[in-house]
């Protein structure tokens, strides 16, 4: 139950709630992106970007600006951020932060990987991926040959490590065995944050279970519409499903056997809060549903939606600019939400 | 010994309490008075103020005018200083003969009650004006103009002090101890 933690939060919490709420405040409004969906060229939008709180990243590029420059220097903001929020937290708030973050190690690694399996340098794999997701020896990953290996030299030490139990198999990596393993490791990330928020008890544990659960169901979907036509058998699919959300676990079943859209449609349309979203199976709802939980004070659940929204704002800026920058400008209204 | 009753007498625990001598009751009423006060002060106080600072931050603007959440607090603690120091002005000596005297007695459970009553009051004030002042100062931060609509809540909260100290005053005003025998 809520309402007493209201005494005791503020002691180690009360300073980065209000950062991060003041943070909150700087997210771009629909003001803003009606501005940046009338701009003609990427310097257009450097202007009217430098107007809000992005102004001090972008203020030194050179002048043909190129949209992943946009898009990494929003990325550093965003990782500043999280910085300073993070050394200036304590126990049990930092390891929440480092939690968020373990989703972007995962992609890290599995771009790498899959990037070394076609041949790509190193270097070039370690500048696209994600900052908030590097750790040390991250170079490593590209000597690998299996996963047994890539356990061994690389991930042991990392705190994906206990995620690995349910998937080292000494296949060699290819394609599909990566998208498998990527799979796997985020359910068991999903779990081990979804039982670490449940140990924190109180509003914390209550709004965090529901975020994560909309997480877990809609990578559930995902999955099972992107592994319809593949060779993905029903019981390696349901294996991939976690073990918490709202569909699971008679959804979960359903969605197994499903073989087409229409048929994963017919199942999401047994679950009242999916059917109005699923046709806009992106990430929409999920921010109806992280703004939602900044109503709520004293709880950590305010710093993992604004992680999440920003990392919207970033997709938002990122179409933006490609829809510019190649000229396609009646597209823009397309994927852009509008979080304000 | 203990839980044995015997026909027409009191248990001993009763007795036991009877015996306590009244001086007791009321040191520990009036320590509970100021003690219990600026716990709930500095409960409250530390709520608001570690908001406020992280507030202030992207909104610097907020700091002077909330600063009064910090002050409604402080208030509190001082009732509590006050109402200690009328009670310690009620505490007189009796002779020895007249310490258990009923009238001895109802003295020292005033005090003591008086002290607890305030004690308390404050406490819970202290703690509603801290949780409120906290999201008064992230509110402002955000939008200006709700910071007055918040200050009437706070206002409310802080009169909850105040009920326990007229009562905690009025409970006092009739703690006499009994005359020296002529």
């Amino acid at each position: 139950m809520y309402g007493f933690e209201a005494m005791t939060f503020n002691i180690h919490g009360g300073y980065l709630e209000a950062i991060v709420r003041g943070y909150r405040a700087g997210l771009l409004t629909a003001a803003d992106y009606n501005n940046l969906c009338q701009c003609e060229t990427l310097d257009d939008i450097k202007m009217h970007l430098s107007a809000t709180e992005y102004g001090p990243y972008l203020q030194n590029e050179p002048s043909p600006l190129h949209t992943t420059t946009i898009v990494e220097k929003c990325t550093l903001k965003l990782v500043d951020e999280y910085k300073h929020m993070l050394c200036q937290a304590t126990e049990p708030l930092s390891t929440f932060l480092e939690y968020i973050t373990y989703g972007h190690m995962i992609d890290n690694v599995v771009l790498i990987v899959t990037g070394t399996l076609h041949e790509r340098d190193v270097q070039e794999l370690l500048e696209k991926c994600h900052p908030l997701g590097m750790f040390d020896s991250i170079a490593t990953l590209a000597v690998a040959q299996n996963m047994r290996e890539l356990y061994r030299l690389v991930l042991v030490d990392t705190p994906l490590a206990p995620y690995f139990s349910e998937c080292i198999t000494s296949e060699d990596l290819d394609d599909m065995n990566i998208e498998i393993m990527r799979n796997t490791l985020y359910k068991a990330y999903l779990e081990d944050f979804y039982k670490f928020c449940q140990k924190l008890g109180g509003a914390t544990a209550e709004i965090m279970s529901d975020l994560l659960a909309f997480e877990a169901d809609r990578r559930a979907v995902n999955i099972t519409i992107n592994s319809i036509g593949t060779e993905l058998t029903r019981d390696d699919r349901r294996k991939l499903y976690s073990n918490f959300g709202l569909l699971y676990p008679y959804g979960h079943e359903e969605l197994a056997v499903c073989e087409d859209i229409d048929q994963v449609r017919g199942v999401m349309e047994k679950y009242p809060p999916y059917q109005s979203i699923f046709s806009k199976l992106s990430y929409g709802e999920s921010q109806m549903l992280d703004k939602a939980f900044y109503e709520e004070e004293f709880h950590y659940g305010v710093f993992f939606a604004y992680m999440r929204l920003r990392e919207q704002e970033i997709r938002n800026l990122m179409w933006i600019s490609e829809c510019v920058a190649q000229n396609q400008k009646s597209r823009v209204h397309d994927s852009v939400v509008f979080i304000f | 010994m203990s839980g044995s009753v015997m026909l027409g007498e009191s248990s001993s625990w009763s007795r036991a309490l009877v015996k306590i001598s009244p001086y007791t009751f009321s040191a520990i009423g009036i320590a509970v008075a100021i003690g219990v006060s600026v716990l709930g002060a500095a409960w409250g106080i530390y709520i608001t103020g570690s908001s406020l600072i992280g507030a202030a931050i992207k909104a610097p603007r907020i700091t002077s005018k909330n600063l009064i959440s910090v002050i409604f607090c402080e208030a509190v603690a001082i009732y509590g200083v006050i109402v200690a120091i009328i009670l310690q002005t009620k505490l007189e000596s009796v002779p020895a003969s007249q310490i258990y005297a009923p009238e001895s007695l109802r003295a020292g459970y005033a005090i003591f009650a008086s002290g607890i009553i305030v004690g308390f009051a404050n406490l819970v004030c202290g703690l509603c004006v801290g949780i409120i002042g906290s999201s008064c100062a992230l509110s402002d931060a955000q939008n200006s103009s709700l910071f007055v609509k918040i200050l009437v809540i706070e206002i409310f909260g802080s009169a909850l002090g105040l009920f326990g100290v007229i009562v905690g005053i009025i409970m006092s005003a009739q703690a006499s101890w009994p005359a020296k025998p002529v």
